[in-house]
């Protein structure tokens, strides 16, 4: 469809609209999978930005140990209590809150609400040619479930003794007992919150999960079978369903640190506990280490589930960008379905140091080197993708192409972990947390940029202001960089992923590198952790002046063959005017003999084609 | 465009939306009570021994409420295959019956067996002062027979102001059979029909006692791993409930008349969970009251 019959199109439907539903229904109780989409997306933004901003805060601390914060830290203290950041200075449990929320904020409240269901709400239903999700009541609950779990984590900051404090992992025995006692109350305390935010966060995966997987399964359009889905759409449904299955065991956790915490239930608490000289009145016989089993479970699954969508995000601007089709389709679409059945079995690789034995240790670490071969076959793809194509720049393809080394080197970095002997010293060093923010931060979140770029026409019908997205892209690549790398130096140099001061009271290996100590590089590095703070603000402008002012664009701005362009844009309720057919495959790039470098999946096949191509029938379903 | 699929069926998946969904929901629901049996076994081989009690809980109580929940999961099947028939009124006397099924489950688990437990007692007694409970314990007999050592003593609380009060420095507890009589052969094993609380009364002092609680959560995994995994099936029984409830009433009448194959598929997909509800009991029953 060309821009001309869009035009005519739209406004009827959206007039057609208006009779039907209130503003409300329209645009907060919505059940349309696009304004779901939406909302998603505005909601992990913005946990995203609050999310950083507090790990913002935590490197004034790693850097400037024990000074004042200035200005900032004088009115600090207004909003999150006397007791967090006294005369500008960062008490160790602020800090502390503040490092494990700012994990469980972006991982939980960012990056999955954004990756998973804002862009799986919005694109998955119009690239499968579906006028909705499957249930689109469902799809509300789930939104409001996030919104509800997040509300929830929010108003911990601001309950007596502040938000939990044990780490995103909430390791007990240490957070079954933080937040209790003198000062803090029952149910309304940092901890608990957490706990029962978490329940709405699940809650709301789960329902996101197998909607998605029903929509995928039920709804895809005439013609379009499994093998000429998209690779995003691949990747969102195994990532719901490692959703699906990873979440409920966790679940079961959080229902069991809730009791442990209300009914003085003893699941993860070991007998004769002693805590501030006391012993506790419990009845013992529970087990730390099975919480950390019901935690890794999820968690390991859930680093595929914050990369998969960013991969596929990343495949569809590849292709789109490099105007010839993605490479080694079929191996793509095999080895994200490997890496999705292999995420259930490596979770123990983040346990080395528990002491499972040595049996246990051997297994999990095989099957955490057997996962790397696919995680290596989607990158060799991509790369290879880009051979002997006629790259455009633009500055979807900026992210894209920046997510490749960013994710590779993220990676490869996994790989020492991965050995337990290796991961002896390195763990819980700040070696970690560079190689795991290499994969999520200039990884996952390049991709989340360069989809919002991407689809940003589709969903407001005009395109994002170039130049600033340029000016959006190069700072925060380098200050991405200049943030983790010296990480991996930290980590190596010895320096301890939790400490408070950053490193200024221990001794670290006394190594210079580039005539700075471990603690001296957490100054750069802070700097640049600001700056790049600074440098989303170009972004955030452009988005919003571009909804009302940006350039108008046709139905399908970047020349891409996915059914999501056919429709209109934005699309109306309902998506398409009359049901898509898909007659081929998703990247028909550079097809020889025709007029356009692109040929959409709904372009009937020629007769010519089908000789030249080999190819029997179209298939339809 | 109207979303497809939501009575007919796909012709390549052969499914209605709603029944892929439900499916889908129901592995996860595996995935749920399948992390808090693993917590189970986990925390059962943790034990020490004698720290995993026996045959506290009433087995033909819970012989019986198994036979309601899978009776329920007969009548829940009628209900649909009436509706397939277009035998409304069938269809509406099999939903009661199912529907009253679950609510005799929910009450005798809430009214009485839980209840039951929180009146019960329990005293751990110190590893220094066993010897001087032998008398209700029999550790020796057990010791004899191979039997797990017996470290607590169980029974009716008298004084329940001893629960809170520290200067009443010892319990009076009527004794379960058990502990009034534990040399007797016929105490090695629980019994089915449990047997009453006897008159004997037995006097613990405080300070042999390592810990003493109610029946509650807070007693011990066992009785933690209880409460946790049958509330929650507990919640998921009256969630089908309240479902079936929904789908009994007049306003279901109205899809009926409008569309019955759609009311007939939804009590297909509330059946589905019903007897996943009803198959996670059938763990629960041998975990708890059996083993």
């Amino acid at each position: 469809m060309d821009a001309a019959t869009s035009l005519e199109t739209h406004p009827h439907a959206a007039e057609h609209e208006h009779h039907e539903l209130g503003w409300w229904r329209k645009y907060i109780f919505s059940t349309d999978h696009k304004v779901i989409g939406i909302q998603y997306g505005f909601t992990g933004l913005i946990f995203l930005f609050f999310g950083f901003s507090l790990m913002m805060l935590m490197r004034w601390q790693l850097a400037y140990p024990g000074q004042a914060l200035p200005e900032i830290g004088k009115f600090l203290p207004h909003i999150f209590g006397p007791n967090t950041m006294p005369d500008g200075k960062m008490t160790p449990d602020f800090y502390n809150s503040l490092g494990a929320m700012h994990g469980t904020i972006m991982v939980f409240l960012g990056i999955v609400p954004l990756a998973f269901a804002a862009f799986g709400n919005f694109v998955v239903p119009l690239q499968i040619g579906a006028p909705d999700m499957a249930f689109p009541k469902v799809n509300m609950a789930s939104y409001w479930a996030v919104f509800v779990g997040g509300i929830v984590m929010l108003t911990s900051f601001f309950v007596p003794g502040g938000a939990a404090k044990s780490g995103w992992t909430s390791y007990v025995p240490l957070a079954a007992v933080a937040d209790t006692g003198p000062g803090h109350l029952p149910i309304f305390n940092g901890q608990t919150l957490w706990l029962i935010g978490f329940i709405f966060l699940i809650t709301s995966s789960l329902l996101g999960a197998i909607n998605f997987i029903a929509t995928i399964i039920q709804l895809r359009a005439k013609g379009l079978t499994w093998m000429r889905l998209p690779f995003f759409v691949w990747a969102q449904f195994v990532t719901a369903f490692l959703l699906l299955l990873a979440f409920p065991p966790l679940e079961a956790g959080i229902i069991m640190q809730l009791m442990d915490r209300v009914a003085a239930t003893s699941f993860f608490m070991p007998a004769g506990l002693v805590v501030n000289g006391a012993a506790m009145q419990i009845s013992g016989g529970g087990s730390p280490l099975l919480w950390q089993h019901l935690f890794w479970f999820l968690a390991h699954p859930e680093v595929y589930v914050l990369i998969l969508p960013g991969m596929g995000i990343v495949a569809e601007i590849l292709a789109n960008n490099s105007r010839k089709p993605l490479w080694g389709y079929k191996s793509l679409v095999f080895s994200v379905l490997t890496i999705g059945f292999l995420s259930f079995i490596v979770w123990a690789h983040h346990m080395w140091l528990t002491g499972m034995g040595s049996a246990v240790s051997a297994f999990f670490q095989t099957t955490t080197l057997i996962i790397s071969i696919p995680s290596v076959i989607i990158l060799s793809a991509f790369f290879i993708s880009l051979w002997g194509g006629s790259i455009r720049f633009t500055v979807p393809m900026l992210f894209a192409t920046a997510f490749l080394p960013m994710f590779g080197i993220g990676g490869l970095t996994g790989i020492p972990l991965a050995f337990n002997s290796a991961d002896l010293y390195l763990h819980d060093t700040y070696y970690v947390i560079a190689h795991f923010h290499y994969i999520v931060a200039p990884g996952t979140i390049f991709a989340l940029f360069a989809g919002i770029y991407y689809w940003f026409p589709k969903a407001t019908g005009r395109k994002m202001n170039n130049f600033w997205g340029k000016v959006h892209f190069w700072p925060t690549l380098i200050c991405m960089n200049v943030i983790f790398l010296p990480m991996f130096l930290q980590g190596m140099l010895g320096m301890h992923r939790r400490w408070y001061d950053g490193g200024q009271g221990w001794t670290l290996s006394g190594e210079h590198v580039w005539g700075l100590t471990g603690f001296q590089w957490n100054t750069p590095i802070s700097w640049a952790a600001w700056i790049m703070g600074l440098a989303q603000i170009p972004f955030i402008i452009n988005f919003f002046w571009s909804i009302k002012h940006g350039k108008k664009v046709n139905d399908n701005p970047w020349e891409a063959t996915t059914l999501e362009w056919t429709a209109p844009s934005p699309p109306p309720h309902g998506n398409f005017i009359t049901a898509p057919i898909a007659y081929r495959g998703p990247y028909e790039y550079s097809l020889p003999g025709r007029d356009r470098d692109y040929t959409m999946q709904n372009e009937p096949v020629e007769p010519s084609e089908r000789v030249r191509r080999k190819t029997a029938e179209p298939v339809l379903v | 465009m109207e979303i497809p699929y939501t009575v007919s069926t796909r012709p390549d998946t052969g499914l209605w939306n709603a029944k892929v969904g439900i499916w889908l929901f129901l592995a996860s629901e595996v995935m749920l009570f399948g992390g808090l049996f693993s917590a189970y076994i986990f925390l059962r081989l943790d034990a020490p021994p004698g720290m995993w009690p026996h045959g506290l809980l009433n087995v033909p109580v819970g012989t019986m409420n198994t036979a309601i929940l899978i009776l329920s999961s007969v009548t829940v099947v009628l209900a649909w295959a009436a509706l397939k028939m277009r035998r409304y009124r069938a269809y509406w006397w099999y939903m009661l019956a199912t529907i009253s099924c679950g609510v005799i489950f929910l009450t005798v688990k809430l009214a009485y067996e839980w209840p039951q437990k929180f009146e019960h007692f329990g005293a751990y007694i110190k590893p220094e002062a066993l010897g001087k409970y032998e008398q209700y314990l029999g550790n020796k007999h057990a010791a004899e027979k191979d039997l797990p050592p017996r470290l607590e003593i169980t029974g009716h609380l008298h004084n329940r102001a001893a629960l809170n009060d520290p200067n009443i420095k010892e319990y009076e507890v009527a004794l379960d059979p058990l502990n009034a009589d534990p040399t007797n052969p016929a105490m090695d094993r629980p019994h089915f029909f449990p047997l009453p609380v006897t008159d004997k009364i037995a006097k613990i002092e405080k300070e042999d006692v390592e810990r003493a609680t109610m029946f509650l959560p807070t007693h011990s995994a066992y009785f933690a791993s209880y409460f946790t995994i049958t509330g929650l099936h507990g919640m998921h029984v009256l969630g089908g409930v309240l479902v079936f409830i929904y789908m009994w009433l007049p306003v279901s009448k109205k899809l009926y008349q409008r569309n019955p194959e759609h009311l007939a598929n939804r009590v297909e997909v509330a059946g589905l969970f019903w007897h996943f509800v009803d198959l996670i009991w059938i763990f629960v029953f041998p975990l708890f009251y059996l083993l």
